[in-house]
């Protein structure tokens, strides 16, 4: 089959490589019909995350049609479905409580080594994400083999387009967390630093769990106009200072809840060694904590912030004092993607969210590396790249 | 134990004390080696089917990487023969020698073993949660501390390895099949090889 491997900094091609076959019970092996190029997969494509391999195939936000099916899958070749970017059992006692994100058995038993040794305890598998999160090949490809398919990917009634849905397998559900762990009141102001996807989702997400009022924060006009679109209000930095304004659009109290969206979106593991090398380029160190430090600064007193964006190291100047004595509650995570699908799934249907307003680009599979290219050189218009196998 | 150190409860596998190896001996029946491995699992499965599945020993193989094979001989002896560095294997009989169903099993490498090892694994209930699976595993490395440093450049050092198996017996035990990341069977018999 056709596959997007990573080879090295701003390396990737679409090779040749073995078809993926069933290789335990649980698996079933789907033929991708749309995949989607995430914020995350830059920091792959830009070389800052480590236990990458030449080789490795990218890709976590995919869907497509059941080709295989192991003896203990649930599925039936032939549907179509979306699959989460979180490998989860669905039979541990993490999965028991919908803390898919944190299975215990999702990630292969050697590769938790290293989750171990820097977090702890280690997390799920990933797809496509190096070999700390286990190593398994992503789903932009023309076929993914798919682990515990009983668990993880949720059917697609028929006739529904992908587009549709496509974005169920990550940036919707880890935006409606963000949303979710603000813990919105009604007639709550909440503010939202980074109008990527998950920030963009994120803004839609609390207007439906109730904001009054949601004000987004970016530097970027084409997706301070998609903010602008859900309702929301905005500020952009390079305009106007954002603590300033926080606190005169609040009347000197400050936003009831912030959500942090900034950075590596939803997900990526840095470990401590190559944290400095990510601080020196101004690109991600710096603003990544500048916005959790603005964010904890613009909070009103005993307010909630919520985190969906990335911190896998350690970081420098985090306003501990602020945080202690302003009484702030901190809620974050990797998203628990089975939990939010069916839900997210429904609202879809009903026509309560839309997703497809994000694509900006169409693209073939055998084009994924100009798909990476353009998306890294032009944040402001290249919103969200979908990959097709066969587009052409 | 207690009356010795009456303010610290945390057990021998994370003791920094010289008497450590000495505890554990103390813990065995027969204890046999002098390097300590301690890891504890919890499984989300009732006491028994551990138990039941850990206890026939020729079932071990299937979650412990390293273990090429064993057979059963009777009851209480098996030969176990264990992969080391560099496609070197080690052969041992095992005796149990002790053992209470459904909470422990303890078990000392016989004369003549390449590798004097003994051990002791415990099945403690925990409500909700399943079982705590707790090994401890008494060892003398081949070669010494040269042997010890080879093997964990091999990955086939008896504390890497315990951690690793234990997840695998909690994967096989919780969802049926152990995790991979392999794309088909032939990539997943290279990663085993």
């Amino acid at each position: 089959m056709r596959a997007l491997a990573w080879h090295g900094k701003h390396d990737v091609r679409v090779d040749t490589v073995d078809d993926p076959e069933i290789v335990n019970s649980r698996d079933c092996i789907i033929k991708v019909t749309a995949t989607a190029i995430c914020g995350s997969d830059l920091h792959l494509y830009d070389g800052y995350i480590p236990t990458m391999q030449s080789g490795d195939i990218l890709g976590h936000e995919f869907m497509g049609e059941v080709v295989e099916v192991g003896a203990k899958s649930t599925l039936k070749k032939g549907q179509k479905v979306v699959v989460p970017f979180t490998i989860a059992c669905g039979s541990c006692y993490h999965c028991g409580k919908h803390q898919y994100s944190a299975c215990d058995n999702g990630n292969p038993a050697d590769n938790q080594d290293i989750g171990q040794e820097l977090y702890g305890q280690p997390m799920s598998g990933l797809f496509g994400y190096s070999h700390l999160t286990g190593g398994y090949a992503g789903g932009q490809a023309e076929y993914v083999r798919v682990p515990f398919s009983d668990v993880g990917p949720i059917v697609i009634p028929d006739g529904v387009e992908d587009e549709k849905v496509l974005f169920l397998s990550d940036i919707l559900p880890t935006g409606w967390q963000a949303a979710e762990y603000a813990q919105i009141e009604p007639g709550d102001t909440v503010a939202v630093w980074g109008c990527g996807p998950v920030g963009l989702f994120a803004v839609q997400s609390a207007f439906l769990m109730g904001a009054e009022r949601v004000i987004a924060i970016d530097h970027f006009p084409r997706r301070l106009e998609l903010a602008r679109k859900f309702g929301a209000e905005t500020i952009n930095f390079e305009q106007s200072a954002v603590y300033e304004a926080l606190m005169e659009m609040t009347g000197g109290i400050g936003p009831d809840a912030v959500i942090d969206a900034v950075g590596l979106e939803a997900h990526g593991f840095f470990v401590d060694n190559v944290i400095d090398q990510i601080k020196a380029s101004t690109f991600l160190g710096t603003d990544r904590t500048h916005s959790i430090r603005q964010a904890i600064l613009a909070c009103r007193k005993g307010g909630r912030v919520s985190m969906p964006a990335v911190y896998g190291g350690f970081v420098d100047k985090f306003p501990l004092g602020a945080f202690m004595e302003k009484g702030l509650t901190l809620k974050t995570g990797q998203t628990h993607v089975q939990h939010y699908m069916p839900a997210l799934l429904n609202a879809i249907m009903e026509g309560k969210i839309d997703t497809t307003f994000l694509i900006s680009h169409r693209m073939d599979l055998e084009d994924a590396p100009k798909g990476y290219k353009m998306f890294k050189d032009n944040q402001n218009e290249v919103t969200k790249v979908v990959l097709k196998p066969g587009f052409n | 134990m207690a009356d010795q150190y009456p303010t610290d409860d945390a057990p021998i596998s994370a003791s920094k004390r010289s008497d450590a190896v000495e505890t554990a001996h103390g813990q065995m029946t027969d204890a046999k080696g002098n390097s300590i491995v301690g890891r504890s699992v919890t499984i989300n499965k009732p006491v028994g089917e551990l138990f039941a599945f850990f206890r026939d020993f020729a079932n071990l193989p299937s979650f412990m990487e390293n273990v090429e094979r064993i057979d059963v001989l009777d009851a209480k002896r098996s030969h176990w023969v264990v992969k080391g560095p560099a496609r070197t294997t080690y052969e041992w009989d095992a005796l149990v020698t002790d053992e209470v169903q459904d909470q422990y099993i303890v078990w000392s490498s016989q004369p003549g073993a390449d590798v004097d090892n003994s051990g002791r694994v415990e099945f403690r209930d925990a409500g909700a949660r399943g079982t705590v699976v707790t090994a401890t595993i008494l060892y003398d490395p081949p070669g010494g501390v040269v042997g010890k440093l080879i093997a964990k450049m091999f990955q086939r050092e008896p504390a890497i390895q315990a951690r690793r198996d234990l997840r695998r017996f909690k994967q096989l035990m919780e969802t049926g099949e152990i995790a991979t990341a392999a794309m088909n069977p032939k990539q997943h018999e290279e990663e085993f090889a």
